[in-house]
């Protein structure tokens, strides 16, 4: 059987224009044979919400430098709840103290990869919770 | 951000070293080299201060003169990045460097929705002439200058710089500012940008239309190869972008009616530092004599002082890593050593704990100090130049010039720079290239110790630290904004933006009617708002 293609959303919430990061991971999961949705910077969590809504997105995926990543997550929970996504899995990237991953965990956050994780252990991360929400 | 690829044998030996510009080296150089890449002393060096100025921009170089020091600082309120410059000062530094929170750079207020979580974070937080009357207190503006790292909203910094100075009696012929004011690497790299290409474009000549005219003594943009490189570009893009933006203001200044001669002397770049240490010492020799050719050959500009390439050398952030982190210390030095000896007139150092959190006081002045041994005890003021004539590096400085060359050519087939970036030409090239280096790394190819070699395995408990964030900065800083709109006189701040929005409209320069708005103390999320409105926002082309 053909594995149905995982379409993705990588998002850039918030005023911090460090794209690096989520731009590349948006290559590695497009090589792995993903569909990357790539939001562009300055995103609010309400976009994002509304583009993972017209896009039909399988995971939603954000990338955060701003150490803002608890706050921001918390928002974007809510609101997919609100909208009706809570099954559809939210994994996030980027500048995240060790501290803060059982935190993050706690809240939902199915997935989380600091700065410096390999590509083939986020494609694989996203893969499992994108197979466990279908 | 590591150096090179080196391709080894079973027995450790290297059989192959491939610069991250693509050119392979030799394990020997020898006069033949030289030969056959046509390396000329006259055309290619010329003396130490003269025409194309590869050697050095002054004849004897650090003797006459050593670098200028400009460590980045600011943060919180202005209050505590007056404190910061001045402790920065006692310790010798000759110049500020100003950081501004990301409202400020994207041109919020600080009550705005959008700003909340990020008042004061990463740098000072500025909503009106008020906060720069507090953060430039006692500083002898008439001596020590400013650079102003801002660039959607460069405008209407280097206009509020102008009323504080006025303010604190300092002649605006007096004054030395900065701004960055490089909105085409935003949309490269950083990714502070506003408004669409070409209106942000039209901003930052304005800014440089109004130095030439009325301040005499600010450098009114600072181009940054610097982040299009932290960005992943190679060194070779990262000269060939800063070059070809360069040239898409210098355009825009010139349809105003002025001459380059008139006005390129007041560029400035800031430029990276980081990477294999020969390929970084030709990417400046190699820089100086291209910008030298290109103003004199492209622009007809005759005055020698003009067709100097000034700016930072420096920084090295991407170099850095979050493991082991105290080997930041000795790479900075390193960097520090390779700005020297490609003649940096202007530096600044990354601090050691940068990559994983802001700076403490005690590492930035670990910076300050790795320039100072590099310039006083190490003997990098002996003599100019001192790898002139080397086989290797002299043909490696040919070789990265004939790269920057061909990268210069593409972009101007895609229209230019303009063009290239509204396009997403060049974002998609340069995080293709990030991607590449990103999976070299991952595969080994390329090492960076203590993240893929002399690893501490699980020991490495090094963890990235978010710097402390007060909350009562945030209070007061607003506390303060709203009481200014509450007591100004909001007749006159209407007036002054109203007058701005229709000068906007009218494609007058918005310089001198931005002056005006921040005498009469109108906040950056008016002034800003004014430009949104008539502007609107870019939108970014697609990675893909």
């Amino acid at each position: 059987m053909v594995e149905r293609k995982i379409k993705i959303l990588v998002g850039k919430p918030g005023l911090d224009g460090h794209d690096r990061g989520a731009k590349i991971v948006a290559l590695a999961l497009r090589d792995a044979g993903m569909e990357v949705v790539y939001t562009g910077l300055h995103q609010s969590v309400d976009q994002i919400v509304r583009i993972a809504v017209q896009e039909a997105v399988d995971v939603v995926g954000l990338s955060i430098m701003s150490g803002a990543h608890i706050p921001i997550g918390q928002k974007l929970l809510v609101l997919m709840k609100q909208e009706g996504l809570e099954d559809i899995p939210v994994v996030v990237g980027g500048v995240i103290p060790k501290q803060d991953i059982p935190k993050l965990k706690e809240m939902g956050i199915q997935g989380v990869f600091p700065g410096g994780t390999p590509f083939d252990e986020i494609v694989a991360g996203i893969k499992n919770v994108a197979k466990k929400a279908a | 951000m590591g150096v090179a690829k080196y391709i080894k044998d079973e027995k450790d030996a290297i059989q192959e070293v491939i610069y991250q510009s693509g050119i392979q080296v030799k394990p020997v150089y020898t006069p033949k080299d030289l030969e056959e890449v046509g390396f000329e002393y006259e055309k290619d060096l010329g003396d130490p201060g003269e025409y194309p100025f590869t050697r050095s921009l002054h004849p004897q170089g650090y003797r006459t003169r050593a670098w200028t020091t400009r460590q980045y600082t600011g943060f919180g309120t202005p209050e505590e990045t007056n404190q910061r410059f001045k402790l920065m000062i006692s310790h010798g530094q000759t110049g500020l460097n100003v950081a501004f929170d990301l409202p400020t750079q994207m041109g919020y207020d600080s009550d705005d929705p959008k700003a909340l979580g990020e008042v004061g974070r990463v740098g000072m937080a500025v909503d009106s002439l008020r906060d720069f009357e507090t953060a430039f207190n006692g500083i002898p503006l008439d001596r020590i200058g400013s650079g102003l790292t801002i660039n959607a909203v460069a405008s209407i910094m280097l206009a509020m710089y102008q009323a504080m100075a006025e303010k604190f009696g300092y002649a605006k012929e007096k004054i030395s500012a900065t701004p960055q004011n490089d909105i085409l690497k935003e949309m490269i790299g950083r990714g502070a940008w506003v408004f669409p290409v070409e209106p942000a474009v039209r901003l930052v000549g304005d800014a440089i239309e109004y130095s030439v005219k009325e301040l005499p003594r600010c450098n009114p943009v600072s181009v940054c190869g610097y982040h299009i490189r932290e960005s992943g570009a190679n060194p070779v893009q990262e000269i060939a972008c800063a070059f070809e933006i360069a040239r898409a203001y210098i355009e825009n200044v010139m349809e105003r009616g002025l001459k380059a001669e008139d006005f390129v002397g007041r560029f400035s770049f800031n430029l990276n530092v980081f990477g294999n240490l020969w390929e970084q010492i030709a990417k400046f020799r190699a820089a100086r004599k291209l910008w030298a050719k290109m103003l004199k050959e492209d622009y007809g500009v005759q005055d020698k002082k003009k067709l100097f390439l000034r700016g930072l050398f420096g920084g090295g952030g991407s170099g850095l890593t979050k493991e082991q982190p105290e080997n930041n210390i000795i790479r900075g030095a390193f960097y520090a050593l390779g700005a020297a000896l490609s003649g940096a007139q202007t530096t600044a150092l990354c601090s050691f704990d940068e990559a994983y959190t802001i700076p403490t006081p005690r590492a930035a002045l670990l910076s300050l100090r790795t320039l100072g041994i590099i310039m006083d005890e190490v003997g990098l003021r002996d003599t100019v130049d001192p790898l002139a004539g080397s086989y290797f590096i002299e043909t490696l400085t040919k070789q990265m010039e004939d790269k920057i060359m061909e990268e210069m050519k593409q972009i101007e087939q895609k229209g230019g720079m303009v063009h290239a970036v509204a396009s997403g030409y060049i974002q998609r090239k340069v995080s293709q290239q990030a991607y590449e280096y990103e999976k070299g790394l991952q595969k080994g190819e390329y090492i960076k110790v203590g993240v893929n070699k002399y690893t501490d395995g699980d020991k490495d408990q090094t963890d990235v630290e978010l710097h402390e964030y007060n909350e009562q900065w945030v209070d007061k800083q607003i506390y303060s904004l709203k009481e200014l709109r509450r007591t100004r006189d909001n007749n006159e701040a209407s007036r002054t933006l109203k007058e701005l929005e229709k000068a906007t409209r009218d494609g007058k320069n918005v310089m001198p009617f931005l002056v005006d708005c921040c005498r009469a103390y109108a906040t950056v999320g008016e002034m800003a708002g004014v430009f949104r409105e008539i502007f609107g926002e870019w939108q970014e082309p697609s990675i893909f």
